[in-house]
């Protein structure tokens, strides 16, 4: 274990180093995100007017949903798509081979490799946006409360991780998978708005096949303190399938692993 | 003489480019599939018009919201264009330099894939298409001729406004090597004021004539509502096209000019 946490130190801190030479570059991510979420608040606030509002949310805690959506958008620009969108690259030119020989968990080094900070503003305003809009919806916090919170948070995390590294997997024996995760990418902006805001036969689909109502507005409960025992357990639940499941998978697919060019 | 030489080209180049483009068949399918952020829309906004209100809270029925995303989902199809991301590899890996050499403006070769690629995407978008259809079998409509002709105008145009928007963005490559960053800072205003996230009924009339300033409504909202049949809430939008592509028209070719000049062969 403690063998695993100072390899993650040093890769993330060459990582970090590497990326903090292209300085351009983290304005015009500030500038993205900024436009981004003033985008999402804009689309948001067409829905609520005299006698409409989305699914029942209140304005402040619809923005709990888009604060966490921001936070887990930013996990993604800073782990996830540096990470496992080089899977594929990897599987590409056969060096993956190189990964698969090191002394160290394969699954581990694809996942936390590299670090950028991309994503960095997008999780600290998201984080900003879901605290000043809890206080503003009249969530108390206590510690029980913030706990649950921080665990249903933690599980939607999971869960994503889990999605998108089953997802990358699959090129072991497709090779080019990079446009499924870019489908993955365009269905998650689904949770962006609440569950509840969805017709019915679609919100069973958001819950179970892609577990979208997971990822943002099971966490958004807890932080606003109206969270049924059964689901949180359900997320739990989701997030040790998940992660079993892509676990497994990844175990399963590299024994069709054939190596390019040899 | 002239006229039948340039026929021969376009020919060789979308009948080359189609053959390629059929063998990323399955790629091209997945970008379609991408592109479901319209349906997504659909699902919230009609839930707003079933739960709280009458119908008249949005200004349009089920079934013109209906109407519009799935036209909305069809203009965007048919409306992408991806040059910054092709000339910026080209331009990295060296392969522009060979380009340039050629007889031949380069941009025609991308407008050629470009074209291929919407024709490979055509039968994906049909099926995309006839599914919601299934699903939602009260909203099938089929525009009369003189609608569809003018759609498909407004279309043709709508892509010639992104392609040319790009094309400048792309140019920008001779100066820096990272033009798609911003590409990326232009996407977001296009997806929030084109339409795309909610028709443009229900903005607000102040952002409403601000987004009329821009092209972005122009490159999914009219076309959409042409396709749709919904009532029109634009005026002069065939002028303000054109006008905007009589803006970016010689923007393009100045910056082509300008920036070949600049050109230094990566990788060569």
């Amino acid at each position: 274990m403690g063998r695993y946490l100072l390899t993650l130190r040093r890769f993330w801190a060459t990582a970090l180093a590497g990326q903090l030479e292209y300085q351009l570059n983290l304005l015009i991510d500030l500038l993205a995100m900024a436009g981004n979420l003033a985008g999402s608040l804009f689309v948001i606030s067409l829905f609520y007017g005299p006698g409409r509002n989305l699914g029942g949310w209140s304005w402040e805690a619809a923005l709990v949903v888009l604060g966490v959506y921001t936070v887990l958008d930013g996990a993604c620009s800073s782990l996830l798509r540096p990470n496992l969108g080089t899977i594929v690259t990897h599987v590409q030119q056969g060096t993956l081979d190189f990964i698969l020989l090191k002394p160290i968990d394969s699954q581990f080094w694809l996942s936390f490799r590299t670090f950028s900070p991309a994503g960095l503003p997008e999780i600290v305003t998201g984080l900003g946006l879901t605290i000043w809009a809890a206080a503003k919806a009249g969530a108390t916090p206590n510690p029980t409360g913030v706990l649950t919170a921080a665990l249903m948070l933690a599980s939607s995390l999971v869960i994503l991780y889990s999605l998108w590294f089953g997802l990358a997997t699959t090129s072991i024996w497709f090779v080019k998978t990079w446009n499924a995760t870019e489908v993955l990418r365009a269905a998650l902006t689904a949770g962006r708005y609440p569950i509840s805001a969805y017709p019915l036969q679609l919100r069973s689909l958001l819950t179970v096949v892609l577990p979208v109502a997971f990822l943002t507005t099971v966490p958004a409960e807890a932080i606003l303190g109206g969270i049924s025992v059964n689901a949180g357990a359900a997320s739990l639940l989701m997030a040790t399938v998940c992660l079993l499941l892509c676990r497994g998978f990844w175990g399963y697919a590299l024994r069709f692993y054939t190596s390019a060019s040899s | 003489m002239k006229g039948i030489q340039a026929i021969r080209i376009a020919r060789v180049l979308l009948s080359s480019q189609y053959a390629y483009m059929l063998e990323y068949r399955a790629e091209i399918a997945l970008w379609a599939l991408s592109g479901v952020v319209p349906f997504i829309m659909l699902a919230l906004w009609s839930q707003v018009d079933a739960s709280g209100g009458s119908p008249g809270t949005l200004g349009l029925s089920r079934l013109q919201l209906g109407r519009y995303f799935l036209s909305a989902f069809i203009v965007r199809q048919f409306t992408i264009a991806w040059v910054v991301w092709a000339f910026e590899e080209d331009a990295l890996q060296g392969r522009l330099s060979h380009a340039l050499l050629q007889p031949l403006h380069p941009l025609w070769r991308y407008l050629s894939a470009h074209l291929a690629e919407q024709a490979t995407r055509l039968p994906f978008v049909a099926v995309l298409v006839g599914l919601f259809f299934l699903l939602q079998p009260d909203t099938v409509w089929l525009p009369s001729l003189a609608q569809a002709l003018t759609a498909l105008l407004a279309i043709w145009m709508a892509f010639a406004i992104n392609f040319l928007l790009q094309s400048a963005i792309a140019i920008l490559c001779f100066w820096s090597e990272r033009a798609s960053a911003l590409e990326r800072l232009l996407y977001i205003p296009y997806l929030f004021l084109s339409g795309l996230m909610a028709p443009l009924e229900v903005f607000p009339p102040a952002v409403r004539a601000f987004a009329l300033w821009t092209p972005f409504p122009y490159m999914i909202a009219f076309p959409a509502q042409l396709l749709s049949g919904n009532p029109l809430t634009f005026s002069g939008a065939f002028a303000a096209m054109a006008g905007w592509i009589a803006l970016l028209l010689p923007l393009v070719g100045l910056l082509w000019r300008a920036g070949v000049r600049r050109y230094s062969a990566m990788g060569a």
